[in-house]
This record gives C-alpha cells, structure tokens and sequence, in this order.
C-alpha cells in the first residue's frame, strides 16, 4: 500500500490514476502464457491497464486476443506468467470474492427459481438471509425482473435470464463488477434494451464494470474508456477516451458525432489488423 | 415480447412461458393418447399367443395357452407371491447397495484422479467379467442364501451407476465451478449446491438402466443355487416341463422389472421436476 504512489508514477500517461486515488484494477506488465501439447501460446504480452473506481471500461478486440483471459486475471481464475493485477491496490494471487462475475451464458441454476439463483451469491457466502433478501428485492425490481421471481431458468428468455445473472452478480454489492460478453447471445434488440438498462443500472450502483464485448456499439455507448486489442497476442493497441456525456439516451447518443468517430475510430482500428468488428 | 416493456415494469406473466395445468379429465385423455399404442401391441403380442395356443400350432407343453398360464397365476398365487417378494428382495437390497457404493465410488473418481486412474481398470474389469460364469464361485463362497444374490445383483447394477455419476459430476458446467470460486464457496458447499444436483439427471438415467438389470442379477443367482425365489421358481418348472409355471415365473419376473423401473421414474419426476419439464418440452421460451 505505502508504495503505490510511487508505482503510479512509473504508469503510462495514456491509463491516468485520476485524483491519485487506488484504482479500482491494476494490471501492470502482465505476460499469460499456455502451454499446450505441441507449443508454447502466449495469449497476453505487456498488458498495462488501470481502471479507475467507478469506471466502466470496455475492452474490445478480435476472437482470441485474451479479453476474456484479462477479466480472469483480475477475478483470480488465472494467474498471469509475469507482472502483476492489483485489484483495490491488492495483489490478486486467488480467487477474488469483492467481484462479481458475469458470463456469456447466464450459468444459472436450472432447479433454482430466478430468486434462489440470486440468492446463490447470498447462501454462499453465508450472508445475513435478511439483508441478503432485501438486496435481492432491491436488485429484482432495479432489473425489472418483478413478476418472474419464481420462474425456472427454462421459463426465461435469453434476456431475462442474463438479468438473473446479472442480479446474481450485483448481490453482495461487488466493487468491480466483470463481464464477459454478457449480451453475445441475445439478439439486437433485446442487446440494445440490455444496455440501456447496464448503463442505468451501472449509473445507479457506481460499481466498477470491466466490460468484454465484440459489438463496438456496445462498447462506445456504455463505456468511459474503451480498449482496443491485437490479435494474439494479445496487446493494448489503443485506449479511447469516448468523450461522451454522462447522460447519454440511446438513439440520442447513437446519433452524436462523437459517437461516430469513436466508433469509426475503433472499426478502423480492428480493421487494420485484418478483423472486422 | 417480454422485452418491449422494459421501461415499464413488464406485466406479471410477460416473458414467462406459461405452462397450463390440465384438468384431470384432459390429463387421462393425454395418458391414452400416449400409452395406446404400447399397449396396442401387448394386446397384439398376447392375441398372436393365443392364437398359436388355440390352433394347437405347437405342442401345449411347448408354448401353453395364456388361459393355462393366467389359471396358474391364479391357483399358484401364494406360491409366486412367496417367491417373488425374495427375488424383489433380492434385487432391491442388490440396487440399494450398488447405488450408495456406486455415487461414493463415483465422488471420490471425480475428485482425485489417482483414484479414478486406480479404479477404473479395475471396474472396467468387473463389468467385462460375465457375472453368470462367476455366479457359481458365489455360492461356492457364500453358500445358499440371500447372500450371493445379492451379491451378484450389486455386482451387475454397480457400472451404470457409477458411470452416469461420474459423467453427471464431470457435466457441470466449468463457468459455473469458477462462478462459485468467485462467491468464495467452500467445496462442500459447491458441491451440495451445485455439482450433486447437476450430476443427478445423468445419474436417474444409470439408475434406470441398473434397477432392470439388478432383477436379472438376482435371477441369476437364484439359477446357480437356490431353494427359493422366481429362478428357483422357474428352474422347478423346467425340470418339470411344468410351461405354465414357467410362462407364470416369467410373467412376473418381467412385471417386477417394469414396476421398479417406473418406480425409479416416478422418483425421478419427484425429484427433479425441473428437469423433467424440460425434457418433456411442455414449454416455449419466448424472446
């Protein structure tokens, strides 16, 4: 703790650490490396990257440019083959519990209703059943999710079900929420509806997101800052401050000129490196 | 459509694929519908027999007529009664201890690989070994009673509950295990929580499979040496050209294997609800 004034200096001035305070990730100089039967892959090469508290950073890039492997390093699924991930100004060497997780898949339970896979977060845990009940409630009608409480996952639509997912992973009010391309499997409009509510939700919890996605879109309309990588392996190639207002309407926003640079920005970006967005 | 009133708190039912419960006089409807045909060709299959009996195609001592058959079930109901309820006996101790012995073999496989590496040619090897050719060294060990029965029934119902427990708690999804990582679980509690239940669709299915071939276990055992149960039964009548007896023997060694199978399905349905409707496609999900 007493030396991250001194380790912020050395960062690069395109990740600031506004204000000089911890930031919310650290992810400085790191290397992944997989072996597999017949080489040696190196998913992720000097990977530097700091997230602010309260920031929602996108991180966008072709298929296997290790987006995915990044939000594992932070959650502690994974540790890196060299430097370092800090999460809170603590080094991450296991599985972290101050996050919360969301995948493509809902990954719910199929024999629990929407309420008890919520509540999953809860039982594990071992937190109080009454505050974890009331935060449920809370979480329930921030989602909209009211009137589907005690459906099964089967009974759900592939929107709705990424809504108990998402609840699941707000439950324990996780200082840094990780998603890995949470809305991939919906179709567009239900994708768009999903991140009007993200950015709502987001805005109303301050919670730090970190925010895979493969839709550029996506990225420029809910993100602060978005981060562009290569090809394996993986690298930062890029990090865009999108400049828009923190107020942004969808089809408002979609229509704003820095809306359209960003993201004319970003596909020009991918596309130079042989892989459209 | 559940998504077009996101803004708004969506309606109660919206987004939910509404499963109706059917009145009781549709549920029986929906029952025939369903089971007519199977019992179509039962009926057909017995009709073909009697009429085989009837035209005296083959020597009644050979194939006797279902009304021989059906007077000696009736005449000889305390005598098949008797020796039906050992072999049910037999064969539900044989399925109990194959499924507790089988699930722990199957935890502990999945949770150290030196054991599974350890234990899998082995069991592979006792499953490869025709258990009718080492039923006699049974009874040589064990004597004449329930014992090896048994045994042998436990030895035959073992694989496929082991083999669909294993391949139930390996089928958990790996995002789900790193999701209960992140929620700081202990092992136990993913395990009760998360693997146990998902393993147990797999695990129903090897049930089923092993119910039915427990009764073939005991039967054999009771072929090898015994003075009592439907093999004995069934060898008696045999030595005896006694065919009615034996038609009899066969009628209810078959009717115990079906009700212990629907009985295991029955369980399941109990117990895994969830699953069940999924499988029976009684929903739609809707977008």
């Amino acid at each position: 703790m007493p030396t991250l004034p001194n380790d912020m200096s050395l960062r690069k001035p395109s990740t600031p650490v506004r204000g000089g305070a911890v930031p919310a990730v650290g992810i400085d100089a790191v290397d992944v490396r997989f072996r597999t039967k017949k080489r040696d892959v190196t998913a992720l090469a000097e990977v530097s990257l700091d997230v602010r508290m309260g920031e929602f950073v996108a991180l966008v890039g072709p298929s296997g440019c290790g987006k995915s492997t990044l939000l594992k390093l932070v959650a502690g699924l994974l540790t890196p083959s060299t430097g370092e991930v800090r999460l809170q100004g603590e080094r991450v060497s296991g599985p972290r519990h101050d996050i919360g997780y969301v995948f493509q898949r809902a990954a719910l339970l199929e024999w629990r209703s929407a309420r008890r896979n919520i509540l999953l977060q809860a039982e594990m845990r071992r937190m109080p059943s009454a505050q974890a009940a009331a935060r449920a409630d809370e979480l329930i009608a921030m989602t909209g999710l009211e009137g589907f409480e005690d459906a099964y996952p089967h009974e759900l639509s592939g929107g709705m079900q990424q809504r108990v997912a998402l609840c699941r992973a707000l439950l324990h009010e996780p200082p840094v929420l990780l998603m890995d391309e949470p809305f991939g499997a919906l179709d567009a409009l239900t994708r768009e509806q999903m991140n009007i509510e993200l950015r709502r939700i987001w805005r109303e919890t301050g919670t730090t997101v970190l925010l895979v996605t493969h839709s550029i879109a996506e990225a420029v309309y809910l993100a602060d800052r978005v981060v562009v990588m290569s090809p394996r392996p993986g690298t930062i190639r890029e990090i865009i401050d999108v400049g828009l207002p923190a107020e942004r309407e969808y089809a408002e926003t979609m229509t704003r000129p820095e809306f359209a640079s960003a993201t004319g920005h970003i596909r020009g970006l991918l596309g130079s490196v042989g892989v459209g967005g | 459509m559940s998504q077009s009133a996101l803004s708004a708190p969506p309606a109660k039912t919206a987004g939910v694929a509404v499963r109706e419960r059917p009145s009781p006089g549709r549920r029986v409807a929906e029952a025939a519908e369903h089971s007519w045909r199977p019992v179509a060709l039962l009926l057909a299959c017995f009709a073909v027999w009697w009429a085989i009996a009837a035209a005296e195609l083959v020597e009644p001592y050979l194939v006797p007529s279902p009304g021989a058959t059906l007077d000696v079930l009736v005449d000889k109901s305390d005598y098949l009664w008797q020796h039906s309820w050992i072999t049910t006996y037999e064969t539900l101790l044989g399925f109990v201890i194959a499924v507790v012995v089988g699930v722990l073999a199957a935890v502990v496989m999945v949770y150290s690989t030196t054991v599974e590496k350890t234990l899998y040619p082995i069991l592979l090897f006792a499953q490869v070994v025709p258990k009718i050719a080492i039923a006699p060294l049974f009874v040589v060990w064990l004597g004449f009673g329930i014992a090896p029965k048994i045994l042998i029934a436990v030895l035959i119902a073992f694989f496929p509950v082991v083999i669909s427990m294993v391949t139930g708690l390996k089928a958990v999804d790996p995002e789900m295990l790193q999701l209960s990582s992140t929620m700081g679980a202990r092992p136990w509690q993913t395990f009760v929580k998360i693997r146990l239940p998902a393993s147990l669709p797999h695990l129903f299915s090897g049930l089923k499979v092993a119910v039915t071939l427990a009764v073939t276990g005991a039967v054999v055992g009771e072929f090898v040496g015994a003075n009592e149960g439907l093999g004995y039964v069934i060898l008696q009548a045999n030595g005896n050209l006694d065919t009615p007896m034996l038609f009899a023997g066969l009628l209810v060694m078959s009717l115990i294997g079906v009700v212990l199978f629907v009985l295991v399905e029955i369980a399941e349905k109990l117990l895994l609800p969830w699953h069940a409707s999924r499988r029976d496609a009684s929903m739609t999900t809707s977008y």
